[in-house]
């Protein structure tokens, strides 16, 4: 039974990885850039849903609406400030300005919010007969699953269900798809090339945000470092499942949480992150592109 | 492709690392403190130089430290006597941040020093002031490495392996429990000169370690299989040697699992209860042990706790009262020694030696505190439980 508590666990961090993952892999797909920001754009999200819950007594689904709202706008803003006046440099040029633009969001959330960790409420607890319940126990308490996980889960599979809709359906859809085939051929069918790429960092930053509150519900220590490792976990995710690729991303970040989860609890706690990259590695080597990712012929 | 992805990859693995440290600004610069009422150099003014977290992930540490100190030098310089002129120096709990700040503190002349606030940079910055014969006495920098072979560089607090010995102690003597689990932190020189020393000392004291489990950076916030493991190997109390943070969610995710043994951690669980949102009916019932009590009857420390807490807003922790002890510690040596501000650092640093290895001082982290050679600080710990969200004592 421990086995599967741990495998549950596993899913429920992966779930999350996996969101977080959705966002690299949207604008790495479409824009053909990493945004390293994307994790601390997580930390903002968490940080309004925050101060939206205990500050200004917002109710959680407000506090959630209001974090989108902030982190598409920042998404947006981010992009048209750094990104869009870069898109002729090459590549490394905006590599390098994310990481400068993730060192910033940091920075200034240290000096807005002070580097004093602040405990995320629970949104997700139920009560039954006048006690917080955090989860549902089955086979009389061997295995339980709390109401956050469920949540994360379904959050998950809810998002990569309407993004798929959304990128094979819509006209913004089949537009993004245009730009991420070729950006000069679609500017010449008469694609706005820089609306979509603002679009797509809208969706992946408010997507963010809401990985950011699942993130913070599950392990709800808020400081402003909150979204590095968990970008940096869930942009490997990314890579694992196949850079560009909706259903990758999915898959990547179960089997990263998956992996962490059982090595720790039947390999090492000591080695845990040693065994996750080193997966990573042999899937590279073995399949450079990650597991879904595109055969791409680069021609000479 | 392949070369872009491994160009990607290598770079992911540098942030990765950047993210292990304290990401933060440039070191802060904080001259003396524009609060602090304005002292002529006169001849028994001394200039009093520390470094400590106050951006950062520590920055809890730093911050409560550097408001004590400014606190005592307040009101060591309104009393005749020796006056101080602090200077505390920003290192965002980082070895070569510390250093820079140390060289900061050396060209503005500091004649003695507070050392550093947490371990990690200690070590880099105590090596300094022994090599500069600069006296450090650091309130909070508990490894031994801090100390060891250097003949000037003394602690307020307890070493770790003190500690580590002294819960062992503890739980041993109270009964608490005889299967025990241990989380702690491999990369942290702090929890593991803890773990070490409780290791070797519990088989003897016939506790029964039946988990034994650690995280790290990046993976500290998925405590799920640390805390399955302590549960079903049966243990009825998990030792912490840690700080706040990652306590706070331990305790969340044991909650959510229906585990509730016996919590004991050291001092780095000082702070949980004013960590911002904490749900304090979480730590219920843990026991600490830490030579500092804001509750108590004792007039000094009442007296101080409403300073602090009317000058900084909030109810001063450990390491505020190891920082206040050291600057009166210093008032006393340098009083008893006859020192004055014209000497050099090199005779003040032999005049300080003599004195803490020889005095006696009465703080408010305890009563008849004496130094050994080794820089160690001999006083007792004291037992401590949270109950109703406040600590109460337990001798």
């Amino acid at each position: 039974m421990s086995f599967f508590n741990s495998l549950i666990s596993g899913i429920s961090l992966g779930s999350i990885y996996a969101i977080i993952a959705l966002g690299y892999t949207m604008v790495y797909g479409i824009a053909k850039m990493l945004n390293f920001a994307h994790g601390d754009v997580i930390m903002v999200g968490a940080y309004v849903c925050f101060f939206a819950a205990s500050r200004f007594a917002l109710p959680p689904l407000a506090g959630v609406l209001l974090a989108v709202v902030v982190c598409t706008l920042l998404g947006i803003t981010i992009e048209k400030l750094a990104y869009a006046p870069l898109r002729a440099a090459p590549s490394l040029a905006v590599l390098i300005t994310a990481i400068g633009v993730s060192y910033f969001l940091q920075n200034a959330a240290l000096l807005l919010w002070t580097p004093n960790p602040k405990v995320f409420p629970n949104f997700v607890a139920r009560r039954v007969d006048g006690v917080d319940k955090a989860g549902v126990e089955f086979f009389g308490g061997a295995l339980r699953v709390s109401y956050v996980t469920l949540v994360t889960i379904l959050v998950c599979l809810a998002i990569m269900a309407v993004l798929t809709i959304f990128i094979n359906g819509s006209k913004l859809g089949k537009a993004m798809r245009a730009v991420s085939e070729d950006k000069d051929a679609a500017r010449l069918m008469g694609i706005n090339v820089n609306t979509t790429i603002s679009a797509t960092f809208a969706i992946g930053s408010g997507l963010a945000a809401i990985a950011g509150v699942l993130l913070c519900s599950a392990y709800p220590t808020l400081v402003p470092t909150t979204g590095s490792m968990p970008g940096i976990k869930a942009f490997t995710a990314a890579v694992f499942g196949g850079i560009g690729s909706i259903p990758g991303a999915l898959l990547g970040g179960l089997m990263l949480g998956v992996i962490e989860i059982l090595s720790k609890a039947y390999i090492s706690t000591q080695l845990s992150d040693a065994v996750v990259f080193g997966v990573l590695i042999v899937v590279l080597l073995v399949k450079p592109t990650g597991l879904l990712g595109k055969q791409i012929r680069e021609k000479v | 492709m392949k070369k872009a992805l491994s160009l990607i990859l290598a770079l992911a693995m540098v942030l990765a690392l950047a993210a292990c440290g304290s990401k933060s600004g440039e070191t802060e610069t904080t001259p003396a403190p524009d609060n602090t009422p304005a002292v002529e150099a006169d001849s028994l003014t001394f200039k009093l130089g520390g470094t400590g977290p106050l951006t950062g992930g520590a920055a809890i540490y730093g911050t409560a430290v550097k408001n004590a100190a400014e606190l005592a030098v307040e009101e060591i310089n309104a009393m005749s006597g020796v006056h101080f002129e602090l200077n505390f120096q920003d290192d965002a709990h980082d070895a070569e941040k510390a250093v820079n700040a140390y060289n900061t503190l050396k060209d503005w002349g500091m004649q003695i020093s507070l050392g550093s606030v947490t371990s990690k940079p200690a070590e880099a910055t105590s090596a300094e002031n022994y090599a500069d014969r600069i006296f450090a006495l650091t309130p909070s920098a508990s490894s031994v490495a801090t100390t060891a072979g250097k003949d000037n560089v003394f602690q307020m607090c307890f070493t770790d392996p003190n500690q580590g010995s002294a819960s062992a102690q503890y739980i041993a003597d109270k009964g608490l429990a005889t299967k025990v689990a241990v989380i702690w932190k491999n990369d942290d020189v702090y929890s593991k000169g803890i773990y070490d020393t409780f290791m070797a000392a519990a088989p003897g004291l016939g506790l029964e370690i039946v988990s034994d489990t650690t995280f790290a950076d990046g993976s500290d916030t998925d405590f799920s299989v640390q805390v399955a493991d302590a549960q079903s190997k049966g243990a009825e109390l998990v030792f912490l040697p840690m700080y706040y943070t990652p306590a706070s969610l331990i305790f969340a995710q044991a909650k959510a699992t229906g585990y509730a043994p016996t919590w004991f951690g050291v001092d780095g669980m000082d702070g949980i209860l004013t960590l911002e949102g904490f749900d304090t009916a979480l730590a219920e019932g843990v026991i600490l042990l830490t030579p500092f009590n804001a509750d108590s009857d004792d007039a000094r420390t009442q007296a101080f706790v409403e300073k602090y807490q009317e000058k900084y807003g909030e109810i001063p922790n450990q390491f505020a009262a190891d920082a206040y002890d050291c600057v009166y510690a210093y008032k006393q040596a340098l009083e008893a020694a006859g020192c004055t501000a014209d000497m050099s650092n090199e005779e003040l640093n032999d005049a300080m030696i003599a004195q803490f290895t020889s005095m006696t001082f009465d703080g408010l982290t305890g009563a008849g505190m004496t130094w050994g050679t080794d820089g160690a600080v001999s006083k007792s710990p004291k037992g401590m439980i949270i109950q109703n969200g406040a600590y109460v004592g337990l001798d």
